[in-house]
């Protein structure tokens, strides 16, 4: 079994009027099955109100399902007794980096969560260094966060579950509110997480350029996964991603455009060295 | 008629130890009906700066004038420079209140003390103007999508008919479709009403597609102020103040180095498209408007 893997998984919002009566049903996730393999860089791509942070809310049992399983790592999240277990193996990160960051030094942030698993103390501060070192911050460790860019404090966020020792860390939209070199700092160290570290990855997020190097795509529609595949397949179908009010990434909907006015270049190119070689080729 | 900003200068916590400098020296004319891009990396100082255009904060030293009023001198009515100013802060939806969304749209302009018919009608023209549809107009502003939300606060701030319009981050957290929308929207709105519009953003692609200037903050400071094209050019300068060029603008460098003759200061996709078609020695004027 996967280290995530979800089995017909449907959540349902229930809305209420002031004296609790049932005033209507949202199913925000309807019948998914994932299915992530420990080690991978799953991307979820997804238009605003397609069920993409519900999902990822029940990999970290912050949300139980109406209906179905959701497993990490073989640990069934609606078993109360299981909560902290699952939330230790699946870390989330959120989109801002102010709404995670409690503590008042760099250092002091990234231990909170080791220290509230009773780790022993010379462990925690391994544990600190080790975490801020993978994401680059370990120079801002006696820092106050407050003196920190977006993008710095968005890997201390980071750094904080990665002290955890988490298999897996779901980020939801991590990059929302960051500039473009915030936005380049996080991915880098998202992606150094799962390539060097190991940690799998689930990456949720609007921007298409941030994923073109993960292993696997999946595409939310109406609390349904409407697309699978790997970048490239996913990319290919500019028609079918801009009908789900998504985009490509500007290298491949440049492609397309110079395809349109009657270049013969492949489907689904994803970097400008891959398009320059076509280009030069043609 | 114009908003003009005269040596402004702003020091956050004046006159105590932790005094920091977010606006240093800072001279710039916004004239009417331009669409300005006003970018930056976190803490450049773009949120000081157009928080000082409706007077939400005063600057430490220097003039601004609107309209040709200092709006500094006495008997300068505040009050109006905000309602003719329209400032749209990060995340607008989490000011919506109200019941319904039509009730939200109405709260800025009742606040004018116009008469309930002239509320209505801006409301109603505002919600028009941002493109909402009639059906959403009295359901809760909670049980809409990202992007409606979004349009019903920016229509919030509409209704108070304001002169320029500025907008902070407008796009973040939208979906690409919702992103296009909303810019496409503010777009209309500068071609129909001939307003002033502020974009402050972190997306160089959007940036490039929308605006007829750009503004670049860093360190409190005008670092580059011209067309998408002209400042783009200085896409290393750009990347040490923490920016960059819109990508395509990269792919072009790309290319010129791979020996291809292609305008490296292209910054659309359009753009792009056609110096290479052009550089491959085919037309690329022949091509249909999608």
């Amino acid at each position: 079994m996967g280290i995530v893997k979800t089995s017909d998984l449907v959540y349902e919002y229930i809305r209420r009027d002031e004296d609790g009566n049932v005033e209507g049903i949202t199913t925000a996730v309807d019948k998914v099955n994932l299915d992530v393999t420990q080690g991978e860089f799953v991307a979820i791509l997804g238009h605003n109100g397609s069920g993409k942070s519900t999902l990822a809310k029940h990999i970290n049992a912050i949300l139980n399902p109406t209906e179905g399983t959701v497993w990490v790592d073989g640990m069934d999240t609606s078993d109360e007794e299981k909560v902290w277990d699952v939330r230790q193996t699946a870390g989330m990160v959120f989109q801002n980096p102010d709404n995670q960051i409690i503590g008042q030094v760099v250092e002091e942030d990234v231990g909170f969560g080791p220290e509230n698993m009773g780790i022993p103390t010379k462990e925690i501060w391994e544990r600190v260094e080790e975490s801020l070192r993978a994401v680059g911050m370990y120079q801002f460790r006696k820092y106050s966060p407050n003196k920190l860019s977006g993008g710095q404090k968005q890997r201390v966020s980071i750094a904080g579950v990665l002290a955890m020792h988490p298999k897996c860390i779901v980020l939801d939209e991590p990059t929302a509110m960051l500039d473009p070199s915030g936005r380049k700092e996080v991915i880098r160290a998202v992606r150094g997480l799962n390539q060097v570290e190991g940690v799998t990855v689930i990456l949720i997020t609007h921007y298409m350029e941030e994923i073109i190097h993960a292993d696997r795509v999946y595409v939310m529609d109406r609390g349904k996964i409407a697309m699978e595949g790997t970048p490239k397949e996913i990319f290919s179908q500019v028609e079918r991603l801009k009908q789900l009010r998504l985009d490509v990434p500007q290298v491949t909907l440049l492609a397309y455009e110079l395809k349109k006015r009657g270049l013969d270049l492949p489907d689904g190119i994803l970097t400008a060295e891959e398009l320059a070689d076509c280009i030069m080729r043609v | 008629m114009s908003i003009i900003l005269d040596h402004v200068s702003y020091i956050y916590g004046k006159d105590t130890p932790l005094a920091v400098a977010a606006l240093k020296d800072v001279s710039l004319q916004f004239p009417d009906g331009q669409f300005v891009g006003i970018i930056g990396h976190t803490g450049s100082g773009k949120s000081t700066l157009v928080q000082h255009l409706n007077g939400l904060l005063r600057a430490s030293s220097g003039h601004i004038y609107f309209n040709g009023e200092d709006i500094y001198d006495k008997d300068f009515d505040m009050k109006k420079l905000r309602s003719r100013v329209g400032l749209v802060f990060q995340y607008p939806e989490h000011q919506l209140f109200e019941t319904d969304v039509f009730s939200d749209v109405c709260f800025g302009p009742k606040n004018l003390g116009l008469d309930k018919r002239e509320v209505e009608l801006r409301a109603y023209d505002a919600l028009r103007k941002v493109g909402l549809p009639d059906e959403l107009f009295y359901q809760s502003p909670f049980d809409l999508s990202g992007g409606q939300k979004r349009r019903a606060a920016i229509a919030g701030v509409l209704a108070m008919k304001p002169e320029v319009l500025v907008l902070d981050e407008p796009t973040a957290g939208l979906d690409p479709k919702g992103r296009d929308e909303i810019l496409d929207q503010v777009k209309n709105l500068q071609i129909s009403t001939g307003m002033t519009i502020l974009l402050v953003s972190h997306s160089m692609e959007d940036v490039a597609e929308y605006v007829d200037r750009i503004v670049v903050m860093n360190g409190g400071s005008v670092m580059y102020d011209g067309t998408p094209r002209e400042v783009f050019r200085h896409y290393k300068e750009l990347e040490e103040a923490g920016l960059a060029a819109p990508q395509v603008t990269y792919m072009m460098h790309r290319l010129k180095e791979r020996g291809l003759d292609v305008d490296v200061d292209a910054t659309t996709i359009e753009e792009a498209a056609d110096t290479v078609m052009q550089a491959l020695g085919r037309s690329g004027k022949q091509r249909q408007k999608s």
